[in-house]
């Protein structure tokens, strides 16, 4: 498998390498150097940095912005883009700025309900899906082609990518919603953050069954545990979080001060296992609130430095 | 058996009967207060017309209140049939608290308007 | 059909306060249906108005009538002798009725009683739930008989989302999830294969995005 757009993620995958990606969360406010310190911490052990997108709908630095920061700083960025704030007009527009400034990787996403953020007046866009827009990113590259029809000049060279949860359910589906995906374009999968190791294998035995890991690299999520609180609110609040009474269980068994370490070691122990899972294709490491952890994990997994492709 | 006089008594088969309209006019036509009394809970002849007797009391309690007026002028009661003298009892607490509140607001109007015609 | 409920009796007030002869309008079609608007709905609002002014000390007129519809002319014009005698009406049937309403009797002040929500049906009496967006383009030969452009909170039509949890919706307990219903709808016809389909961005324009709308059978008309 040889890379098709400049992407550094495409290059790494069809190498055969692992690879390992991460997220940025940006700030609250108009100051770009939070995006700027995030990036130079976890930059150099990771392959490319995911910006979120007004997650959970809560008003943020726009991801676009904040993937230009990055990618001025010598970083790779993935643009994630979700369909809840911005039509097909508006979502085509930043992908034709994205490209503008060597942006490459796009994660395509419905987005969390506005319900849930800071604004939950506002009337909701949703013109598209997540699928759909990987169908629309694929049109602008594959065929140089707007929604309309119209040629672009010089369209936009995007290594797609997209979100999949195994843990929501029902559970059957979720490979068949894969499989949809990947059928519209979708060209790398960041999965929901890993706890339940049993049904994330179980999911991962049917998508290699159906042989869909060879057309698709998947990329296993894993969030450290800061605290046995984090723990419970994601089992409880969090919506298509699956987190297993034994994850608690295990933290709380060590002494207070050494709870966080213990969740990075459950980080550590789990990319060490998935390494052998098949269809397994890296990891995408989300330490929320806590970016400053990344680098010992990626280090203490065996996945630094990382590799260099052309 | 006896209770106060000023109790006027109308009969339905059973307080599923008694639609909101009824509880409404009673107030708007100048009745101090109503109270709805109906069958034990659980014991209803008819099944449930009691339960729904007993919402229709809130849903027009809550409006009294959105409109300014007391809502304990309108009230649920259960007793059983044969209980002559909880009726009397019910009938006493009933008098006594709408003493308390006053005679009916809108009854007040209407005598102002009597008196001024 | 159209589902409304009551205004909240303080706003109602609030807006007739200044007036001295108000009707109360309402509609015997779908608002009757869901208890918001019909005959005794007229009536009950009647009687809490009333109430209202005479505790306040003034003296008010508050009228009752209630039309076959108000979305149809026929209907409105059977008020045409009577209406000259108030100065402001309620109209407690949908959003169309009360703009018919004010168009028919364009002089008059006229006010709504109901919050018109949404397109719906009577799920067990007392409930309604919405079922259509009259996205003007239906879709429910290929999702089972449901519609996810009005049961998906974010009508996506390649769904389900990740963020549902035992069949509900992400954002209330108490809402299906619309893809779940589909899924294990074509599940039980057998058609699956509809489910596998990417289906590719819809034509929105024919919804409410392309600007108010209108519907014309020529055949019908005179």
């Amino acid at each position: 498998m040889s890379a098709t757009t400049p992407s550094k993620l495409e290059s790494i995958l069809a190498a055969g390498h692992f690879a390992v990606t991460s997220e940025c969360g940006p700030p609250r406010s108009a100051e770009g150097t939070v995006v700027d310190e995030k990036a130079r911490l976890v930059g150099p052990y990771v392959d490319v940095i995911n910006v979120t997108d007004n997650q959970t709908a809560v008003v943020r630095m726009s991801s676009l912005a904040s993937c230009i920061r990055i990618k001025q700083l010598g970083f790779e960025p993935v643009l994630q883009m979700t369909t809840r704030d911005r039509n097909r007009i508006g979502l085509q527009s930043d992908l034709l700025g994205a490209g503008a400034f060597g942006i490459n990787n796009v994660l395509c996403l419905t987005g969390d309900h506005q319900r849930f953020g800071d604004h939950p007046n506002a009337a909701n866009v949703f013109d598209l899906d997540s699928t759909q827009l990987i169908q629309t990113v694929r049109q602008m590259r594959d065929e140089g082609k707007l929604l309309s029809g119209y040629e672009m000049t010089v369209p936009p060279k995007m290594f797609i990518g997209a979100a999949e949860n195994p843990f929501a359910d029902p559970f059957e589906i979720r490979v068949l919603r894969l499989a949809k995906k990947v059928a519209a374009g979708a060209q790398f999968i960041q999965t929901q953050c890993i706890y339940n190791m049993e049904k994330f294998k179980l999911w991962m035995q049917q998508i290699v069954e159906r042989g869909l890991h060879e057309k698709v690299s998947i990329l296993a999520g894993i969030t450290p545990m800061k605290s046995i609180g984090m723990a419970r609110y994601m089992k409880a609040k969090v919506p298509g979080m699956d987190v297993p009474d034994e994850v608690i269980k295990r933290l709380q068994g060590v002494p207070k001060d050494k709870v966080a370490a213990e969740g990075i070691n459950i980080a550590v122990e789990q990319i060490q296992e998935l390494k052998e899972c098949p269809g397994v294709r890296g990891f995408h490491v989300m330490a929320i609130e806590w970016e400053e952890k990344v680098p010992e994990i990626v280090e203490r997994a065996g996945l630094y430095p990382r590799p260099k492709v052309d | 058996m006896t209770y106060p006089s000023n109790i006027r008594i109308v009969k339905v088969p059973c307080t599923g009967r008694v639609a909101i309209i009824h509880l409404m006019k009673a107030i708007e036509k100048g009745a101090d207060g109503v109270f709805v009394a109906g069958c034990m809970e659980g014991d209803c002849h008819f099944q449930a017309g009691n339960l729904r007797a007993k919402k229709r009391v809130t849903y027009v309690r809550e409006l009294l209140q959105s409109i300014g007026m007391e809502p304990d002028r309108v009230a649920m009661y259960n007793l059983s049939s044969g209980e002559g003298p909880r009726f009397a009892e019910i009938s006493r607490e009933m008098t006594d608290k709408i003493r308390q509140l006053g005679p009916n607001p809108v009854r007040a109007q209407g005598a102002r308007k009597a008196e001024a015609a | 059909m159209i589902m409304a409920k009551p205004k909240p009796t303080e706003e109602i007030i609030r807006e007739i306060k200044d007036f001295d002869n108000i009707l109360v309008a309402g509609c015997n079609g779908c608002v009757a249906v869901c208890e918001a608007g019909g005959l005794k709905e007229v009536e009950i609002l009647a009687s809490a108005l009333r109430m209202y002014f005479a505790n306040q000390q003034k003296k008010i007129e508050i009228g009752e009538v209630s039309l076959t519809r108000q979305c149809d002319k026929e209907y409105l014009a059977e008020l045409k002798d009577r209406i000259g005698a108030y100065d402001a009406v309620v109209s407690i049937a949908c959003g169309a009725g009360v703009q018919f309403m004010a168009e028919m009797y364009s002089k008059m002040r006229v006010f709504p009683g109901v919050d018109t929500c949404f397109i719906g049906a009577t799920e067990e009496k007392g409930v309604w739930t919405e079922r259509c967006q009259a996205c003007g383009t239906c879709i429910l030969a290929s999702t089972g008989g449901i519609c996810p452009v009005a049961r998906c909170s974010k009508r996506i039509l390649n769904g389900p989302c990740g963020g549902s949890s035992n069949g509900k919706c992400e954002i209330d307990k108490e809402v299906p999830c619309g893809w779940q219903l589909i899924y294990e709808r074509l599940k039980e016809l057998g058609e699956l294969k509809r489910f596998e389909e990417p289906t590719p961005a819809k034509d929105w324009s024919t919804s409410r995005d392309g600007g108010p709308r209108r519907l014309i059978k020529e055949v019908s008309q005179i």
